[in-house]
């Protein structure tokens, strides 16, 4: 019992990233490369029909109406594909900025322990930040209706009325702006919160500390704003006909709750191979107990946006559903409910006990079932209003391991850029005494 | 019944802490100890088995849940079928907000409850208390004593010895 109160406190560790997780990352994205030609010629081939069964005929009916503007399906779904898991690996590694901007605002001492964590997660910011400027420039015919030419222009064949009434938000100067904007704000705060930790762990004191609570402060409101608007801009005006208003919510709480299992995974990783000493079971704890709490905060807000768009059944909402529940013969109807078992009823039944959330197995299995369930969340949100009746999984799921490697590549490479842990954060200790 | 309890006066909670351990290492048995709020890891340095609470809350929400689900799928679906805004009589989607907060409801009364009654904290006319104290600044740590209290002076030694700013023998009647 003697540990209970005394504890020995903790010193500056170094990550030293082994040749054979190298290897791995490599690894992960070769397998990616690999499934991403299987899934290509697959596509060239037509072996997709051939997966699919029936869908096949109904693939290409769909065809003339989907794409009277744009490129191939191969092209669009690479570009769909790209958007997709950039947008979910953007996400999670603001995430990191985020969670360490709302422990310094809150004053939470228990996080410190993983605060290099959440820190390193946003070395994707930048790089994810640039990727999806370049697709978006590049690509946007095949990702957002209302970027087709004529489609505002009364004159044109493809006039659209209702998004000729959105112009105002959804034209293409303003829209540049705000991405670089929400870019900038995420990019600059993650480097300036980082800088700041840094120079505490060279010199020590509380100046930094009470810097860093200001800078996370600033960075908190206006990630409020930014996260929202950008839910709206990259995942919403997919759709572009169809509004709702939790959507902002929405796409955050995956988001979050995403950045969170990550953090918890990773923490895990690192205290199974020697790493993070002073990291106890209450840390692990308090991760599962957030990772919990947000996969029912996902819930509630994906059901309030489901149940009044179930009740009030207006027909430009209820498409949504629509689509999603039976539309395109049923092809996204398993995804549908899929997302539900796996990003709550398996997150909630599996984590409820306290000895659940103290076990690192189990632990580990939710907080990888929850990554995947999100990006198959973002799936379900952008691929029935992009790829129609045309998606598959072989390319998509290939490019998603590509951008899992690189994205591990970049964050281990910052882990192991500063110690561990930040010995001169001024609640170390208290991290270090955490008790649940 | 009445029962003699030593109570060692605590002024600091890490004292407090230490103090738990030492005397648990001497082979006394500590009745229970009283602080003005929850102090963190003092359920471990007690050696207070996990509470089973959780297990019956648990339960308590799934008969809510049930109850709910009874409740509006009877009443909507055979009792008094209505139709309104054009959905199923049973349209499981509007009864899943009157489900969730029964289900929190069923939980959390449920819980407040069985707590009350197993600990003794239920409301009543003359609460036994072993130091008024204990809900201010002080932590109190009670020893349960034989009929003779003949270990009186021993403990007392051993608590001021440990941190204790006063030991007191208090005679409690349940």
């Amino acid at each position: 019992m003697a540990t209970l109160t005394h504890h020995e406190s903790a010193t500056a560790e170094q990550l030293v990233v082994t040749d054979g997780a190298r290897k791995t990352f490599i690894a992960i994205i070769a397998a990616g490369v690999l499934l991403l030609i299987v899934g290509i010629l697959a596509q060239v081939m037509g072996w997709g029909a051939a997966e699919h069964g029936e869908a096949a005929g109904h693939a290409a009916a769909a065809h003339g109406a989907a794409h009277e503007e744009g490129h191939s399906v191969l092209i669009k779904r690479l570009i769909v594909s790209l958007w997709h898991s950039n947008l979910f690996f953007l996400g999670v590694s603001t995430v990191g900025t985020v969670f360490m901007a709302i422990n310094y605002v809150a004053y939470a001492g228990w996080s410190v322990m993983v605060k290099r964590i959440s820190e390193a997660l946003s070395a994707w910011v930048i790089p994810g930040g640039v990727i999806m400027l370049i697709v978006f420039l590049v690509g946007r015919q095949d990702i957002f209706h209302w970027t087709h030419d004529g489609i505002m222009d009364p004159k044109s064949e493809h006039f659209d009325a209702i998004i000729k009434g959105k112009e105002g938000f959804l034209n293409l100067p303003f829209y540049v702006i705000r991405m670089v904007s929400y870019l900038v704000i995420w990019g600059v705060f993650s480097w300036k919160l980082r800088q700041l930790s840094l120079a505490e762990d060279l010199n020590g004191g509380t100046y930094w500390f009470h810097k860093s609570i200001t800078a996370s402060a600033l960075f908190l409101v206006l990630y409020a704003v930014t996260s929202s608007m950008s839910a709206w801009d990259w995942v919403m005006s997919v759709d572009t006909h169809w509004f709702s208003t939790m959507f902002g919510w929405y796409v955050f709480a995956s988001w979050w709750v995403s950045g969170i299992a990550a953090i918890a995974l990773t923490a895990i990783f690192l205290k199974q191979n020697g790493y993070l000493r002073a990291l106890n079971a209450s840390h692990i704890h308090d991760l599962g107990k957030l990772m919990f709490g947000f996969s029912i905060f996902w819930t509630y807000v994906w059901f309030a946006q489901f149940m009044l768009i179930w009740y009030a059944n207006l027909p430009e909402e209820a498409v949504y559903f629509n689509q999603r529940l039976g539309g395109f013969e049923g092809r996204y109807t398993f995804m549908f409910f899929f997302n539900i078992a796996i990003n709550f009823v398996f997150p909630f039944l599996g984590l409820m006990t306290r000895d659940a959330k103290r076990q690192m197995i189990i632990m580990k299995i939710v907080a990888i079932a929850i990554l995947c369930g999100h990006w198959s969340d973002f799936y379900l949100m952008l691929m029935p209003a992009t790829l129609r009746g045309e998606n598959g999984f072989l390319i998509e799921i290939g490019i998603a391991a590509i951008f899992l490697g690189a994205f591990l590549i970049l964050f281990t490479r910052r882990l192991a850029s500063a110690s561990l842990v930040p010995v001169n954060h001024p609640f170390l200790d208290e991290s270090v005494h955490h008790t649940t | 019944m009445t029962k003699q309890f030593a109570l060692g006066i605590f002024d600091d909670e890490d004292v407090l802490l230490h103090a738990v351990e030492n005397v648990r290492a001497a082979g006394v048995k500590i009745y229970d100890v009283f602080s003005p709020y929850p102090v963190h890891g003092i359920d471990d340095a007690l050696g207070i088995e996990r509470s089973r609470l959780p297990i019956a809350a648990f339960f308590f929400g799934m008969t809510g849940l049930a109850f709910a689900l009874w409740m509006q799928i009877y009443m909507l679906g055979f009792d008094w079928p209505m139709i309104i805004g054009g959905k199923p009589h049973i349209g499981l989607p509007a009864f899943v907000p009157v489900a969730f907060e029964l289900t929190v409801f069923f939980t959390c009364h449920g819980m407040a409850i069985t707590f009350f009654t197993i600990t003794g904290l239920y409301p009543r006319f003359k609460t036994p208390v072993m130091d008024v104290r204990a809900t201010d600044d002080k932590f109190v740590m009670a020893i349960e004593l034989d009929e003779t209290s003949s270990q009186f002076p021993r403990l007392t030694q051993l608590l001021r010895d440990n941190g204790a700013s006063e030991v007191n023998q208090k005679e409690m009647t349940h």
